[in-house]
């Protein structure tokens, strides 16, 4: 079976307050995917990302990473991330750019145009609820996340063409 | 052995160094040096952040609920977690009834599968650069991007290895987030013969992938042996589950203790009466606590847990690739067990490949796709789990109420465990790398790379943008700020000096 063209990569913690924001955001989205009948978007949900990630970003034509915030501005932001050879050195983790750089030493191409939607979160201590600000967050990367996916999907319907 | 550098006599008039967090490892860890003014260690401790939370998180909390819950715990070992959580509460269900026989070879192929990809991430990721290009490469260089681009055959077997663990994990339990697959009781969902043909259909090459890993972890060993036997020092007991049998177990068995000269000070000891031979001391200056054995005492009984310590402790590993490395491997302690803390590297590698030969005999074994699942009998109300997690052994113990709601929880984490010995090495490498003189990133490296021989889990994951990686302060006697190192999201550093 080939790959969706579009990859949502959401990841977070669900059981540390504010880092569930990514995850929740995406049972969100496949939700509304399902409703819409749509299979030309895939979702994945992990804890955090690592370097096999790399290989779900094969074949695709455009991914939106999706990540609470520490810090910065309230509610959601959208960036683009371009492959960079940094050392993402301060967890297990990767950082988005840092994937798309792995991909392109693992694959031997160019990643796919990636985009990070960021949402702010507050608290991350283990039980934590969502905080008020962190649900406000949630909305504004919904609404951002619906215009991110009309674009992608827009344009590759213009590719396909 | 560096005890006397725990803390320093007189701590007035010292400099003092923090490495926070440290890096490559998981969750907030800290190390400070106090340095006296001809730039001498004077004191060199490792602070870590402890699931504090944890029981508060889980109590009230229905039993069921439990191996879901603690999953979340850490986001690089929830298998362990769901492991470890469903074998202690199995006695809510099942009493002392045992799972059925092909529930625990379920649970048996998604251990694997955890090892397998965790070691894989340990090595190829965050170990491999340090021990390929050096303790003083450029930072910027020094990373899993640049194994990929000067050695992209070992970065690529990095990547799929750990890539098919990850598969094996998600066919057992579905989503990587919300899966559950193993519950108390046995496991909720059968492997259909189509699930069982995917994994297989891979299997020989990742035998060939676990083997080349394994020989390339022996090279970068031997290759300076003299020196990586004296790196990060701390001579040690071992603690592991073992077979019944005396092999090598990960998933369950009784608790072998060996003393540093290899003899045997505990044997098979059921590990639901750990708290009759462990103790947890307690000390003011971190949160981790400092577990030793309580018949040899707190100078003596300290251990270390993890790949060393289970292929130092096992009389055999009953796949015969891993055993021949074991045998290999264990020729270099010259009949004593490995005491090298660089060589927990090349143990990590013998056990990924046993859990390669250990998926592929499971995957061959008609019974993998049975349906009886489940079992039930007179519940108990209190359980103990334990497990050999990639970084060590891992106890989980519960108590409920009549209700089924969880009135007591208590875990000893592999990390925890390692507590003292990565003290002891941090305070080798600080008295023997660091004395007299100047202070540079490879320097502070070295203590970096001993922490993440160990590959500490530090504190369960909390992953966000915008988290302040590193900045180390050089502060002089007096308290003057004489510089600041900082280590940038990207990983690239920057010295500022004091205006």
């Amino acid at each position: 079976m080939s790959a969706a063209p579009v990859l949502v990569l959401a990841f977070g913690n669900p059981g540390r307050g504010d880092d569930a924001l990514g995850p929740m955001l995406a049972d969100r989205l496949e939700d509304w995917l399902a409703a819409q009948g749509r299979d030309d978007v895939e979702v994945i949900v992990d804890f955090q990302l690592n370097i096999e990630h790399a290989l779900d970003l094969a074949d695709r034509q455009r991914v939106l990473f999706v990540d609470a915030r520490a810090s910065g501005e309230s509610g959601a932001r959208l960036d683009a991330v371009s492959a960079r050879a940094d050392a993402s050195y301060s967890t297990h983790a990767v950082s988005p750019q840092g994937l798309l750089a792995v991909h392109e030493q693992v694959i031997g191409e160019t990643p796919p145009q990636a985009e990070l939607l960021s949402l702010r979160g507050h608290s991350f201590e283990l039980g934590d609820p969502l905080t008020a600000a962190a649900r406000q967050a949630l909305e504004a990367g919904w609404n951002g996340l619906l215009g991110w996916l009309d674009v992608a999907t827009c344009r590759l319907n213009v590719v396909h063409l | 052995m560096y005890e006397n550098l725990e803390t320093a006599s007189e701590s007035i008039g010292l400099q003092r160094l923090a490495i926070e967090p440290v890096s490559r490892v998981e969750g907030h860890g800290k190390v400070t040096l106090l340095l006296d003014a001809e730039r001498r260690v004077r004191q060199a401790r490792l602070h870590v952040v402890e699931f504090r939370g944890f029981e508060k998180f889980i109590q009230g909390r229905p039993y069921w609920e439990v191996p879901t819950l603690v999953q979340r715990l850490c986001g690089i070992c929830p298998v362990s977690h769901l492991l470890a959580a469903s074998k202690a509460t199995d006695f809510f269900v099942a009493g002392n009834v045992p799972i059925s026989p092909t529930a625990t070879k379920l649970r048996r192929l998604l251990h694997f599968g955890q090892v397998l990809q965790s070691h894989a991430l340990h090595f190829f990721h965050l170990a491999s650069p340090d021990l390929l290009f050096g303790y003083d490469d450029p930072v910027a260089h020094r990373n899993v991007v640049g194994v990929l681009q000067d050695h992209p055959e070992i970065g690529l077997i990095g990547v799929k290895l750990r890539k098919y663990g990850q598969e094996v994990i998600r066919v057992l339990t579905g989503k990587r987030v919300h899966g559950t697959g193993s519950v108390p009781g046995g496991f909720n969902k059968p492997l259909s013969a189509e699930e069982r043909d995917y994994l297989k259909q891979d299997m020989l090459t990742v035998l060939g992938w676990a083997s080349h890993g394994l020989s390339i972890a022996k090279q970068l060993y031997v290759a300076d042996e003299a020196a990586n036997q004296g790196f990060a020092a701390a001579r040690s007991n071992f603690l592991s589950l073992v077979a019944p049998d005396g092999g090598m177990e990960l998933y369950h068995g009784g608790i072998r203790v060996k003393d540093a000269n290899g003899g045997i000070v505990l044997d098979h000891f059921d590990y639901r009466g750990y708290n009759a031979i462990l103790h947890e001391e307690v000390k003011s200056w971190s949160y981790m606590k400092f577990p030793f054995l309580t018949a040899l005492g707190k100078e003596q009984g300290w251990y270390r847990v993890g790949p060393l310590a289970r292929v130092n402790n096992c009389d055999h590993i009953p796949t015969p690739r891993a055993e021949a490395a074991r045998a290999d491997f264990m020729a270099h302690g010259g009949g004593n067990p490995v005491q090298a803390t660089l060589a927990y590297h090349w143990a990590r590698m013998i056990e990924l490949l046993h859990c390669a030969e250990a998926i592929a005999e499971l995957l061959d074994d008609p019974a993998i796709t049975g349906t009886d699942l489940s079992r039930s009998g007179t519940p108990l109300r209190e359980g103990v789990g334990v497990i050999e997690a990639p970084r060590g052994t891992l106890f989980h113990h519960y108590r409920i109420d009549s209700n089924d709601l969880i009135t007591m929880a208590n875990l000893i984490v592999s990390t925890t465990s390692n507590n003292t010995a990565m003290n002891e090495s941090v305070r080798a490498v600080a008295a023997e790398c660091f004395d007299g003189r100047e202070i540079t990133e490879g320097l502070l490296n070295r203590i970096e790379v001993a922490i993440r021989a160990y590959d500490p889990c530090l504190s369960c994951a909390t992953h966000a943008v915008g988290k302040m990686p590193l900045s180390i302060e050089a502060v002089a006697p007096d308290g003057e700020l004489i510089s600041r190192l900082v280590k940038s999201g990207d990983g690239s550093f920057s010295r500022e000096a004091a205006a």
